[in-house]
C-alpha cells in the first residue's frame, strides 16, 4: 500500500510538471493554430537561466525564478515576432518547420553556451520533505510544489481568460481569427500575449523540472516536451483543463506501468494508451469536436 | 552593399578558421612541451632490429578532447620501458618504445599504425581508445603483428588470436563486479538499475546477472530505463528499497548516476552503490555535491593511494617525470609493457626475428605467463585475449577515491 501511494505521489509530481508544459503548448496551439515545437527547449533555457542566477552569480532562489520567467517570457515573444509572425498567413507546415528550427537553434545554442558536459541543477524549491505512514511514504518538497504551482496556474489561466478582457480576445480570436479581426481585436497582439504566458510557464516548468531531476543539458527540454505535448494531445489540444488532467494521467501513467507493469515498456504503455483515447475520441479527452468547413 | 557583406563574412570565415588552426596547433605544442621529459623517439627512423633493439610502440589519442588518455598511456609505457632498459632490457636488447598521436580517429589510427611500421615497429601497444582499435585490429591481423591493448574495452577487438587486451573488456566488468562483491561479501541481496537502451550497461547487466549466483548473490530486483527516461529513477529506486537490496548495482554512466543519488537520497534509502567505469567522473560533475557520492563504489584496475610498492615507486615516478597523478590508462599501458616482457622472455624472442614470427611466438607464450602489475597480482591471459587478475574497486570517503580493502 505504502510503495503503491509512493508510486502515485511520484506520478502526480512528474504529471503536474507535464500539466504545466502541456499548458503552454495548449494556449498556443488553441490561439495561434500551431504547436511550437521549440517549446521544449525554452523550458531548457529557462533552466539554464535559473542556473546561471543561482549557481553562477550566487542570487537568492526567488531571483532566479523571477529571471527564468521573465528571460522565457522575453524569449517567447522575440521568437514569436522574428520566426513566427513573418509566416501568419503562410502554411501550417512551414510554420511547423520554423518551429523545428527554432528548437534546434536554442538547442545547439545552449550547446555552444555552456558545452555538452551535462551540469547539476542544485534545487530552488526549498520546502521541507513530508513523511506519512510512518515514513513509509516520503514526498518530497519539490512534489509539494510542483502540484500547488500546477494548481495555482491553471486556476489563475482559467480566470484571466474568462474574467479579462485581453483573455476574452484570445478566445474569439481562437474561435475565428476574421471575426475577431472585424470586431477591433489585435490579432497579433493577441498572439504575443498567447506566446508571452506560454513562455513564462515555460520557464516556472523549467525550475521545477531541473528542481525536481537535477541534470541539466541542451537536451533537458527536448523529452519532456515531446510526453507533455503528447499529453496536451491526450487531454484535448486547445482546452486547458484538459492539458491538465492529461499531464497528470501521463505521469501517473508512466510511472505505475513502470513500477507495475515493466521499467523498459513504461513509454510504450503510455503512447499505446494515447492511441486507444484518440481512436476513441478524436479530439482527446476534453477537445471541443470542431466542425471542418468543406 | 552586398559586396560588402559577403566580403566582411569571407573575411570573418577566414579569420574564424584561421584561430582554428592556430589553437590546435598550439594544443600541440603544449602536448610536445608537457612531453619534453620524454625522449624524442619518434625522429630517428632507422631500422631498429638492425641495431639489435626491439621496437615497441602505439598510438592513442594525444592532442583533442581524449587526450589525457593518451598521454597518460604514452608516459605510462615510456616509465615501464626506461625500467627495463635499466634492468638490462628484454633476452639482452634494449626497447625503444615510439608513440603516434591518433586523436581518436579511426582513420588517424591507421595512418599512425603506418607511420609506427615506418619506424620498424614489432610489437603494438595500443590503441588506447576502442574506436580506432576495431580499426587496427583489422591490419594486426594482416600483417600478423602482436598487438596489446591497454585500454580498448570494446568485446570485439580481441576477435583475432593475435590481439590480447590488458583492461576487462565491457561485458566482464559485469562479471568482475559480481565476483568482487561477492568475495569481499558487500551484500547477499542486490538490485540493478541498468539503461536497456545502451548496449555497454545492458551487456555488464546480463554478465551480471549471469554470474551473480555463483557467489551466492540474489538478484532482488533489475530494473531498467531507457534513454528517453533517464531522469525520473523513484519508481526503480522504490522498487529496490522495496525489495530489501543492501546494495544496487549501477552500470552506466555518472550523469545518470549522480540522479539516482539525489532521488535515493530524497526517498531515505542508503545502500551501498556500485559502478563500472563508467561511474569515473562523478567527482567532477559540474556543480555536483560530492557528499552524495559517499560511500560509493566503483570497479577500477587501479587506486593512485594504494601503498604497496609497486603503485608508490610508480606513481613518485610519473609525478616527477610529467608533474601529474597517473591514472588508471597509464596504469595499463605499464602492464603491458610487462606482459610483453614476460612473455617474450618466455618465448625467447629477439629483435632479429620477424614480426610475423614475433607475433606466433608471443601469441603461444601469453597464456602461459603469470605476472603481478599496477592493475592485478597474477595477472594472467586466457587463449582469446582476455586478462584474468582479480578486480580491485575504490570507494569514494570526503570526495576522493580511496582503495577499497
Amino acid at each position: 500500500m505504502s510503495s503503491f501511494l509512493s508510486y502515485l505521489i511520484s506520478g502526480i509530481s512528474l504529471g503536474s510538471v507535464y500539466a504545466i508544459i502541456a499548458l503552454g503548448y495548449t494556449m498556443v496551439y488553441g490561439i495561434a493554430k500551431m504547436l511550437n515545437f521549440a517549446h521544449g527547449d525554452i523550458i531548457m533555457v529557462g533552466a539554464y537561466m535559473a542556473y546561471v542566477t543561482f549557481t553562477g552569480l550566487g542570487l537568492p532562489p526567488i531571483a532566479a525564478i523571477a529571471v527564468a520567467t521573465v528571460g522565457c517570457t522575453v524569449l517567447g515573444v522575440l521568437i514569436e515576432a522574428i520566426a513566427y509572425k513573418p509566416l501568419r498567413g503562410a502554411s501550417s507546415l512551414n510554420v511547423l518547420i520554423t518551429a523545428i528550427g527554432v528548437s534546434y537553434f536554442l538547442q545547439n545554442s545552449a550547446l555552444l553556451v555552456f558545452g555538452a558536459d551535462s551540469k547539476t541543477f542544485t534545487s530552488l524549491v526549498n520546502i521541507p520533505s513530508v513523511s506519512i505512514m510512518d515514513g513509509a511514504v516520503i514526498i518530497s518538497g519539490v512534489t509539494i510544489a510542483s502540484i500547488v504551482t500546477c494548481i495555482i496556474v491553471m486556476v489563475v489561466l482559467t480566470l484571466f481568460i474568462n474574467k479579462t478582457k485581453a483573455g476574452q480576445a484570445m478566445l474569439a480570436v481562437s474561435e475565428d481569427t476574421g471575426a475577431a479581426t472585424l470586431m477591433g481585436i489585435s490579432v497579433n497582439r493577441t498572439i504575443a500575449i498567447t506566446f508571452a504566458i506560454g513562455s513564462a510557464l515555460a520557464g516556472i516548468a523549467g525550475v521545477l523540472l531541473c528542481s525536481a531531476y537535477p541534470t541539466l543539458s541542451s537536451q533537458t527540454g527536448a523529452m519532456p516536451g515531446i510526453k507533455a505535448f503528447t499529453a496536451a494531445v491526450f487531454g484535448g489540444i486547445g482546452s486547458i483543463p484538459g492539458a491538465m488532467i492529461g499531464g497528470m494521467v501521463m505521469g501517473v501513467v508512466e510511472n505505475l506501468s513502470k513500477a507495475y507493469i515493466s521499467s523498459q515498456l513504461s513509454d510504450a504503455i503510455v503512447f499505446a494508451l494515447l492511441i486507444i483515447i484518440l481512436l476513441v475520441k478524436p479530439t482527446g479527452l476534453m477537445g471541443k469536436k470542431i466542425q471542418e468547413k468543406v | 552593399m552586398k559586396k560588402f557583406i559577403s566580403l566582411a563574412l569571407v573575411a570573418a570565415m577566414t579569420a574564424s578558421l584561421a584561430a582554428c588552426g592556430s589553437s590546435s596547433s598550439s594544443t600541440e605544442t603544449s602536448a610536445a612541451a608537457a612531453d619534453s621529459a620524454a625522449e624524442s623517439t619518434e625522429s630517428g627512423d632507422s631500422s631498429a632490429s638492425a641495431d639489435g633493439e626491439f621496437v615497441i610502440g602505439g598510438s592513442g589519442p594525444l592532442t583533442g578532447g581524449a587526450a589525457i588518455y593518451g598521454m597518460a598511456v604514452k608516459n605510462g609505457g615510456q616509465i615501464a620501458v626506461d625500467e627495463i632498459n635499466a634492468a638490462g632490457g628484454i633476452n639482452g636488447h634494449k626497447v625503444k618504445w615510439v608513440f603516434e598521436d591518433d586523436e581518436h580517429d579511426a582513420e588517424k589510427a591507421l595512418n599512425a599504425y603506418n607511420t609506427l611500421k615506418d619506424a620498424g615497429l614489432q610489437i603494438m601497444v595500443g590503441t588506447v581508445t576502442s574506436g580506432p582499435c576495431l580499426a587496427v585490429v583489422q591490419e594486426t591481423a594482416d600483417d600478423n603483428m602482436f598487438q596489446i591493448t591497454p585500454s580498448g574495452t570494446t568485446q570485439d577487438i580481441t576477435a583475432n588470436p593475435n590481439v590480447f587486451r590488458m583492461c576487462f573488456s565491457d561485458p566482464a566488468q559485469g562479471a568482475k563486479s559480481a565476483q568482487y562483491i561477492g568475495e569481499h561479501e558487500l551484500a547477499t541481496k542486490v538490485g540493478v538499475i541498468y539503461d536497456s537502451s545502451d548496449p555497454y550497461s545492458q551487456g555488464i547487466y546480463e554478465t551480471f546477472d549471469s554470474e551473480a549466483p555463483n557467489y551466492g548473490i540474489e538478484i532482488v530486483a533489475a530494473e531498467a530505463f531507457t534513454a528517453d527516461s533517464k531522469t525520473d529513477f523513484k519508481t526503480q529506486i522504490q522498487k529496490m528499497k522495496d525489495a530489501g537490496a543492501e546494495l544496487v548495482f549501477l552500470p552506466f554512466y555518472y550523469t545518470e548516476a549522480a540522479l539516482v543519488l539525489q532521488q535515493a537520497k530524497e526517498l531515505n534509502y542508503s545502500p551501498v552503490f556500485f559502478g563500472c567505469d563508467g561511474m569515473d567522473g562523478i567527482l567532477n560533475l559540474e556543480n555536483f555535491d560530492t557528499s552524495l557520492a559517499e560511500g560509493l563504489m566503483l570497479l577500477t584496475p587501479f587506486a593512485a593511494d594504494a601503498t604497496d610498492d609497486l603503485t608508490v615507486n610508480f606513481v613518485n615516478t610519473y609525478k616527477e617525470q610529467y608533474g601529474d597523478t597517473p591514472i588508471q590508462f597509464a596504469a595499463d599501458a605499464y602492464d603491458c609493457l610487462y606482459a610483453i616482457k614476460n612473455a617474450a622472455e618466455k618465448a625467447n624472442i629477439t629483435p632479429d626475428m620477424s614480426v610475423s614470427d614475433i607475433c606466433d611466438a608471443l601469441e603461444t607464450a601469453m597464456p602461459e605467463i603469470i605476472f603481478n602489475g599496477l592493475t592485478g597480482e597474477n595477472i594472467k591471459f586466457n587463449s582469446d585475449g582476455e586478462p584474468d587478475k582479480a578486480p580491485k574497486a575504490v570507494v569514494i570517503k570526503d570526495g576522493a577515491y580511496v582503495l577499497a580493502d
